[in-house]
């Protein structure tokens, strides 16, 4: 199953739903999409990866590329994954440290979503 | 004995078929189902990994798979890069991941095009990829090396896993 991208409008987030395979064939379509949302003006940026059924490197250096963009613009990103196999790839990589990750896109776009992964002034 | 021998041009779109290939083979070979995705993300890494030597280097050789099932079951990708390049990204230094966010694009002078910028950020990314992976494959496969293919140039990444228990004696701790 290749990739599939939605975005809409929650609570003044933009929530980029993603669906499928991100993988070093699909993670291209995944970066240009994220760019796209910060140069439309998104600083508020949710990926929800709740129906992403494989994750690999390639995702993960584009999900750490789109939260240096918009830490860089004194926006912020924040993932929607409770996926036991998704989460134990953050936590392999150390990415649970680096990443804000919620259960769901209701707590990611509450107020004061920043958790424990969110390393506070890494804006800069 | 080989069980499986795939062959494939270095386009990511193929890895996908590696990946789909190895849990297949997987199956057949009687590894526990508890380790297929396992199993699909380090195929999917290790071929990752030398098709990007292969476009760096612009080889259009094939990447090579093979699937043996010989008690244990054992996945070697090779690659066809020179061997200093293709050894350097295997092994770098692992980075803290909070100290990516804070490495700067390795272009960043003054008179940056847009189009530079990109590029930079892409290979930033690229960079951030490259650490993920090894701390995958590092972290997901107990048994796995990286070594000089046997015939002429390129890397050989080696994973092992048990397969089906009683084959290859006692099962493993």
């Amino acid at each position: 199953m290749e990739l599939s991208l939605s975005t809409r409008t929650v609570a003044g987030h933009r929530v980029l739903e993603v669906s499928g395979e991100i993988d070093v064939y699909t993670a291209p379509q995944l970066r240009e999409r994220l760019i796209a949302l910060v140069e439309d003006g998104a600083r508020k940026v949710v990926v929800d990866l709740s129906r992403v059924e494989f994750l690999d490197s390639t995702g993960l250096g584009v999900l750490v590329g789109a939260l240096k963009r918009l830490r860089g613009v004194n926006g912020d990103l924040a993932l929607v994954c409770a996926q036991e196999r998704l989460l134990k790839i953050f936590r392999i990589t150390g990415l649970d440290r680096v990443f804000t990750i919620c259960e769901s896109v209701d707590a990611a776009t509450s107020d004061g979503n920043s958790g424990p992964g969110a390393p506070a002034g890494a804006a800069g | 004995m080989p069980t499986v021998r795939l062959s494939f041009t270095p386009a990511p779109a193929h890895v996908r078929t590696a990946r789909l290939v190895g849990v297949a083979v997987a199956r057949k070979a009687g590894v526990s189902a508890d380790l297929f995705d396992e199993i699909r993300l380090a195929v999917g890494e290790a071929c990752s990994r030398a098709v990007a030597l292969h476009r760096r280097h612009g080889l259009p050789d094939l990447v090579d798979v093979l699937l043996e099932d010989d008690g244990d079951f054992t996945i070697r990708v090779t690659d066809r890069a020179p061997i200093d390049a293709a050894l350097g990204p295997a092994l770098p230094d692992l980075l803290d991941p909070v100290a990516l966010l804070d490495q700067s694009p390795p272009l960043t002078s003054h008179n940056v095009t847009p189009g530079d910028a990109a590029g930079a950020e892409a290979a930033s990314e690229e960079a951030v990829a490259v650490n993920m992976r090894l701390a995958l494959l590092a972290g997901l496969v107990d048994e796995i090396s990286v070594r000089p293919a046997d015939d002429g140039p390129g890397t050989e990444v080696r994973m092992t896993w048990p397969a089906a228990s009683g084959r290859n004696g006692a099962g493993r701790p």
